[in-house]
């Protein structure tokens, strides 16, 4: 019996010695992404904490940073504003269905504006080709080409819709995003780990994913940029549309309003009655987009009457 | 807390969950502040509010003035071959205004005309061809022309004044600078005033459904050039 019980032992440790090895072996494989993808983060990154706990101190230490690498990854000297909202500003914006022509010049001047990736012709911008006599968006076009518009069809351009009631907002894990007080829903690109649940949560396709590390020739890249809005983004986060909050917090208007060549796009402040957008939203026939979904967006279609 | 609500909304969310669970377990409001609430709810800084009294201004673009106009010949280097206005307005007595520009003799021949039942008297007066003249018979000058054209599209001046037709580009606040707007004729040819169907930009290049483009370091949008120019329709 005694004898037995001697031999099973060797067995049993080389079992173990066996299994504490493919253990060590399988452990040390499934944290290889990890330990080359921590190559390409500093300490000062790893460490850096949520933007609204940063200091005036910190975040300025941050911002110089980021500068600091985009010239070393892009060759291009650039400046990171953290422009501030507005006291007595609210941002809203409408679109006129009746006279875009889905040209998608909107598309092109945020892909240029916002520093979105160069392979992939990324933009926050998309334009639905959608049969006249039906709003489904699922049912609208992308891949749509010219010469536009065509007969029976009508353009619909469709971007974060800024909602007072963000479904992305609640499903973030870590609360990298949030809703800024003069409407704007923004992301910390630092502090959001890439989940994508907020681009599954958002009902108007409004968010995107970086796949990959942001491609852009040097004299390609915007170098007005705001920390919130349109830096250069990190690979593994998702990134929104800011209503370029870098150039309407500073009181321009955004890119894609500017680059519209039919005037479809009126943006403005909510809170001023006199504003081109309270009186769109005053005298026009205005709808919003999958209102049964009660997300209250801040960004309105309309028709010409 | 108050203070929280009002500012931080996003925040609040994360507050309470901890604020309700220690006053429970502790009842009181001690620990709360221990456990560092602190920095994490400061208030969102706000930039001052804009002044009351603007300081930019609205300006129209105003079109560039037409002093010449294209024979069709070229000259002996190849270049296109234009003929200053003057040349014949001031020499010739005018002739009256043709109802068609068919009907033209000479000069403006090939112009291309598809705006309604318009005829060139319409909008043109005989021997003051800077001006442009009113359905009551009053003579304005060229680059007024919003007045005339709202004389039919009413509608379409009144969204205009409301900022709610017609490109810009500049400031959405006018405390924070000026704003250029379009003129009529930046994207409607007053001759053939419909925009002509246009090839969009921009196609989207889907991860999964659009071909692989391979990256050549050069500039991946093509038609960035023609982003600027406003009224390329005409």
């Amino acid at each position: 019996m005694s004898a037995a019980h001697d031999e099973k032992q060797p067995r049993r440790v080389h079992l173990k010695v066996l299994g504490a090895t493919l253990g060590a072996g399988a452990f040390a494989y499934a944290m290889a992404p990890l330990r080359a993808w921590t190559k390409n983060i500093s300490k000062e990154e790893f460490l850096q904490r949520h933007y609204k706990e940063l200091t005036r101190e910190e975040l300025a230490k941050v911002i110089q940073r980021l500068e600091a690498e985009t010239k070393r990854d892009y060759g291009r000297d650039v400046t990171i504003k953290d422009p501030k909202p507005r006291e007595g500003v609210e941002f809203g914006y409408a679109l006129n269905l009746s006279v875009c022509i889905g040209c998608r010049k909107c598309a092109e001047a945020c892909h240029v504006e916002n520093n979105h990736d160069r392979r992939t012709n990324n933009s926050y911008i998309r334009v639905l080709e959608m049969e006249q006599g039906s709003f489904d968006m699922e049912r609208g076009n992308v891949q749509y080409d010219g010469p536009v518009p065509k007969p029976g069809k009508f353009y619909m351009p469709v971007q974060c819709h800024q909602c007072d009631n963000a479904p992305c907002t609640k499903v973030c894990p870590v609360q990298a995003t949030w809703k800024e007080p003069d409407g704007i829903v923004v992301v910390d690109y630092n502090w959001c780990i890439g989940c994508r649940y907020c681009e599954a949560a958002c009902p108007y396709h409004a968010r995107r994913f970086n796949w990959q590390k942001p491609e852009i020739p040097a004299e390609q890249v915007n170098p007005d940029q705001g920390y919130l809005s349109n830096r250069i983004r990190p690979q593994g986060v998702v990134e929104k549309c800011t209503f370029c909050l870098h150039r309407t917090r500073e009181g321009k208007l955004p890119a894609c309003l500017e680059a519209c060549p039919t005037g479809a796009r009126v943006f403005g402040n909510l809170l001023d009655p006199n504003s081109e957008i309270r009186w769109v939203l005053e005298h026009k026939r205005v709808f919003i987009l999958k209102e049964e979904l009660g997300t209250r967006p801040r960004f309105f279609y309309y028709f010409d009457v | 807390m108050a203070r929280t609500v009002r500012t931080a909304p996003a925040t609040n969310v994360r507050v309470n969950a901890p604020t309700i669970f220690l006053a429970s377990a502790l009842a009181s409001a001690l620990p709360l502040a221990l456990v560092g609430c602190g920095h994490r709810d400061q208030p969102q800084t706000f930039a001052a509010a804009p002044p009351e009294s603007a300081v930019g201004t609205t300006k129209i673009h105003e079109p560039e003035k037409l002093w010449s106009i294209e024979t069709g010949k070229t000259d002996a280097l190849g270049a296109p071959l234009r003929v200053a206005c003057v040349t014949c307005h001031t020499l010739r007595v005018p002739n009256a205004l043709p109802d068609k520009p068919e009907e033209l003799k000479e000069f403006h021949r090939g112009l291309q005309f598809d705006h309604g039942n318009n005829k060139c008297g319409s909008c043109h007066v005989v021997g003051a061809q800077d001006s442009l003249r009113l359905a009551d018979g009053r003579t304005i000058p060229m680059r007024d022309a919003l007045v005339l054209c709202g004389q039919c599209h009413g509608s379409q001046l009144r969204d205009y004044k409301a900022g709610a037709h017609g490109g810009m580009s500049g400031h959405w606040d006018l405390a924070s600078g000026g704003r250029l707007r379009n003129h009529c004729v930046d994207c409607h040819d007053p001759h053939v005033p419909k925009f002509t169907p246009s090839t969009p930009v921009l196609p989207p290049r889907d991860r999964h459904l659009g071909p692989p483009v391979p990256h050549e370091g050069g500039p991946a949008i093509p038609r960035l050039s023609q982003a600027g120019s406003k009224g390329g329709h005409s």
